[in-house]
Formats: C-alpha cells, structure tokens, sequence
C-alpha cells in the first residue's frame, strides 16, 4: 500500500508527464505535483488529437461517417464500427442477416484478442519487460492478416455495413481462425502465464498497486476491465445483450482485488473466452446472405434520439444518435470508455510513488485517440 | 418490482403532479374494482387511461430486454412540446429504458436520486436546437445490476443564456464530461470547480458543436 506523505508547499515541484512519453501511448500529458518520488496531485490534460468527430458526424450521410469509427479506438476498432451501425439500425429500423451477426462477432472477438495482447505487450514495456512484445505480436500479426483478408485493412477497419458486413467470410478464414485458436490456446500457458503472469517481478510491480473501489468505478464510470477488476459484475453483451451474444456460452471473468493485478488477470481471462466466443460462432455459423435487402442508399431514420452500447476492449462504448429526419445525424455523441476510465486517474494517483502511477496508467489501457475523439 | 419500475418510482418524486395523478388513479383503479360502480371513476377516467398506456409501454419494453435486435416497428413521434415527466421507453426501439424530461435546477436533484439508486454517469452531451432557439443537456445514466436499466435525463436551456447547475459534486465523473460539454457548447455549469477547455486548446473561446458555428 502506500505510505501516506508528509509534504510542505515548499517542497513540492511540477513534472510533465507527456505529452511526448513513451508510457503514456499516445499524446496524453498528466501535469504531477510532486513531493520527491511521491504524487501529491495528478492532473490529465487531454486533446492533443482531438478531431472533432462528433461534428464530422453532423456534415456527412450516415455511411460517410463509417470509417471515421475506426480512428478512434484503433485497436480495437471493430467494435467502434459495431456501436455505430447498430445505433443507425435501431434508429433506421434494419433487421441484419444471421450469419452477418455471426461474422460480426467473429471478427470483434479476434479484434479484442489482438487489442488485448498489443496492452499485454505494450503493458510489460511499460514495465521494463522487452521480450513479451516479441511473444504478443508474434501472434497478433496472424489475427491481423486473417482480418485483413477479409476487411481488407490492418488497423483502422471499416468493415459493418447498415444491415451487415462488407464480405462474407470465406474456408480459408475460418480454417485460419480455427488454427490461430489451436495456436494461441497452445501457446498461453507457457508463454503467456508461466513466463509472465507468475513471473515474481511483475507481481511485486502489480499486487497492491492502483487500487480503485467499486464505489469509486461507480462515481466516475468506469467500466470494462477496470470495472471488472474491482469487482463490478458489469459486461455490456451479458447486461444488455446485443447482436447474438446470447447465443453463446461464455463467463465474466471478475476480481475482487481492485488492484492493478487484477485488471490485468480480467484481459488475460478476457482472452481465454474471446477464444471460446469464435470458437462457438464458427461452430454455429448459419449460412445465408450477410447483408440485408433494401437498405437504402441514403438513410434518412425518423426524427427522436437512439442509443446503442456495445462492449468494446476497454469498456462500454456508447453512440448517443439524435435525428431530426435528415440525411445525416443531428448530433452524435459518442461515449468513449478510456474517457471515464482515465477520469479517476487524478484521485487514484494521489500518494503515489512515480513509478507505480506509470504502471498503474498502464493497467488501465489507454488509447489516447479514443479519449480526445 | 423491476429495476426499471423501481427506478421510475424514485423518480417521480421530481414530479409531484404526475405523482399524484398517478397516485389518484391507482387508487381510482382500486375503488372501481372494488365497488363496480364508483363515483370518482367517471372522473378520473382520463387518468387511468393514461397509467394502462403506461403499463402497457413497460411491458414492451421488458420483452424486450433481451438481444437488441433492431426494432420492427417505429415508435409514433410524440406530436407537440413535451410536458415534464418520467417516460417508459421501449429499449429495442429506442435504447433507453426511462426517459426524464425536467426542468435545469432539477437536474441536481435528479443527479441525487440517481446517486442513491446507484446508478452511475455514462456521458453529459447537448445538442443545439437552433431553429427552436433552446439547447438540451441530455445526462445519461446507467447502472450495473444484472437486468438492464437505462435512464436518460435530458433539460431544455435558453440558447442565449445557456447556464445549468452542475452535478459534478454529486457524481465526481461528471467534472470531464461537464468541461467537455462546455468546450462544444458554450454551456456553463454554474458551481463547476474547474470550468476550463478540456479537449479544446486552453485558449479557445469557439465552440464548435453549435449549428452557427464556422471555423
């Protein structure tokens, strides 16, 4: 735990944070007042790649506004595209083909796999551990290539369509999806938990670490594996099921520790069922078209405001749509997880020591462009 | 009682009118089945048929609770100016299991109600209704427990002197949300402690999310 500080206004001394630094990922600056090695007060300053999206949102049709879902969350950015198509289906009225729902979650599944294991790599570096990157991308580059084949990208997908997918999937996709998950399955034990997970100095940096209570995630909304590491039973596709999560047979993982230790068990556990989620989807993959009829080139959805939320890597992503009838939204609001996630940073971070904030920054997996959006 | 009633209960302590309304008609319910042919019946006709709509509204919603598959069939757009009040929405359609429409300093109270219930804060946004010459602040909350339950909280705001209390010394998650809206909209948050750009740059005295903006 830590030790509670004695500090003298004289004493203390602004430290910059960013936004150039390499364990903030990204533009994001967090002005410290520092006692010694101690935080005395930790201040996040945002926007340095704030693109105003929400108002690009305004000056497009719907689907013009598509692609612009990737460049938030670049890591996992299907998921982007799922919240944003389903908002427009709810507000639009557009059934979506079975087998699209299908494909639509194959492929958020491998992309929160591939989301997953960038924080775990980019996480262990932060932490001084170079040769897990090494482990992490080695499989994360086979998820690439399977979802580029199909999406026809490597990072910023834009692959949903209003009522389905771009491209239906094909033999050699699932063939290759069903050897990734004989692969990583293989490799997680060993690699994974048995050189890391229980490695002592990676639990002496994490256990105790950060520790954020539920009563805390509650007032700030915090949601995701930063929710579910302190004990909140909060997952978006079991809560308020979408898409066909139902369907499937999967658990929560959940830790009670509330400490960095345990957000990072939540997104090692995340990917054991992420495995099982694909796994069952291409078992029960229905055929079928993977795009709806008659949707209409230029959606004009009637008039009132939707909300749609999916679970994205790092939480809850929501699209608030307003419409007035016109062929492009009213307003868009896109509610970002990591948003209200680094919200609580400034009081978690209090008291502590500078380099257990840096791992406990990382702990709550930031993508800065989904923040600033 | 579901969450989704419960909550809806709790709230309506922001509305005694349609509390009381509701609470006349209940017992005008009561009294009717009671004895076939009561007086007050007549009378409160009106009311009672308001409240089986209602019931009839959650309903559908609660069906609908399960997998979000895109709605079948539109809501009919409510026709005319929204009086104040707790709305049962249907998730499916609309995403949103209550609707509150209230008047700005019973945001607060609102924030409180939603506190207590514990409930917690998703986003703060507005949206610029320039032709009706008002802004909305629209609050939306969410909670954890296992069945879905999502209250959205929405005011109306003269555009000319956009000023809403705020509630970031209830829900402390609400401070960024209230700076962001601030940076998109001009609209101040009387008793924020730190009403400064946050995703804008620290100077800037634009605010791109209104209609009348231009770069």
């Amino acid at each position: 735990m830590t030790v509670p500080i004695q500090c003298r206004p004289d004493e203390v001394f602004v430290l910059n944070l960013g936004p150039q630094h390499p364990a903030t990922h990204g533009v994001l600056r967090v002005k410290l007042t520092m006692d010694g090695e101690y935080i005395v007060k930790a201040e996040p300053v945002l926007g340095y790649i704030h693109r105003m999206h929400e108002k690009m949102a305004e000056a497009g049709s719907f689907a013009q506004f598509m692609p612009n879902t990737a460049r938030m969350d670049y890591l996992h950015a299907l998921a982007y595209n799922h919240g944003y198509v389903l908002a427009v289906e709810r507000a639009a009225g557009i059934e979506v083909p079975e087998r699209a729902e299908y494909i639509r979650v194959i492929t958020v599944e491998l992309n929160r796999l591939s989301s997953h294991l960038l924080w775990w790599a980019a996480f262990l570096l932060d932490l001084g551990g170079f040769t897990p990157l090494l482990y992490a991308f080695d499989d994360r580059e086979r998820i690439l290539d399977l979802l580029e084949r199909i999406t026809g990208s490597r990072l910023t997908y834009c692959y949903f369509r209003f009522g389905g997918v771009y491209n239906d999937i094909d033999d050699e996709f699932i063939a290759g999806t069903r050897d990734f998950i004989k692969r990583l399955r293989s490799r997680l034990p060993r690699m994974y938990h048995d050189l890391v997970t229980h490695n002592i100095i990676l639990i002496k940096r994490l256990k105790d670490i950060g520790f954020i209570t539920p009563e805390q995630c509650r007032r700030y909304g915090a949601t995701g594996p930063v929710a579910r590491g302190s004990g909140i039973n909060y997952d978006v596709r079991k809560n308020e099921p979408y898409s066909v999560y139902p369907e499937f047979d999967f658990d929560v993982p959940v830790y009670t520790e509330c400490d960095s230790m345990a957000r990072y068990m939540v997104r090692m556990d995340e990917i054991e069922q992420s495995l099982r989620i694909i796994e069952q989807a291409l078992d029960k993959l229905p055929d079928g078209p993977v795009k709806a009829k008659k949707v209409p080139k230029i959606l004009k959805p009637p008039a009132g405001d939707y909300y749609a939320a999916v679970e994205a890597a790092r939480g809850a992503f929501g699209c608030r749509l307003v419409c007035d009838g016109g062929k492009s939204a009213y307003r868009l609001k896109l509610r970002s997880p990591t948003f209200c996630n680094l919200s609580l940073f400034g009081e978690v971070a209090e008291g502590m020591l500078l380099a257990d904030a840096l791992a406990f920054m990382g702990s709550l997996d930031l993508v800065i462009p989904e923040i600033d959006r | 009682m579901s969450i989704v009633e419960e909550t809806r209960k709790a709230l309506l302590q922001l509305f005694p009118e349609q509390a009381a309304a509701e609470a006349e008609a209940e017992a005008a319910a009561a009294a009717a089945a009671e004895a076939e042919a009561g007086a007050e019946t007549e009378t409160d006709a009106e009311a009672e048929l308001t409240v089986s709509e209602e019931g009839g509204e959650d309903a559908g919603g609660e069906e609908a609770a399960g997998p979000a598959k895109p709605a079948k069939e539109e809501e009919p757009v409510e026709e005319g100016p929204r009086e104040n009040g707790v709305l049962v929405t249907d998730h499916a359609a609309r995403g949103t299991h209550l609707d509150v429409l209230c008047d700005p300093d019973q945001v607060v109270e609102a924030a409180r109600i939603m506190d207590a219930a514990g409930f917690f804060l998703e986003a703060i946004t507005g949206v610029d209704w320039i032709k009706e010459d008002r802004m909305e602040v629209i609050y939306d909350y969410n909670q954890t427990g296992p069945e879905p339950c999502r209250v959205v909280v929405r005011a109306f705001i003269p555009r000319a002197n956009p000023e809403i209390p705020t509630i970031s010394d209830i829900l402390p998650g609400a401070n960024w949300h209230e700076r962001e809206t601030h940076d998109f909209f001009g609209i101040k948050f009387q008793g924020h402690p730190y009403l400064v750009p946050l995703l804008l740059p620290e100077d800037a005295d634009f605010h791109p999310l209104l209609k009348d903006f231009t770069p």
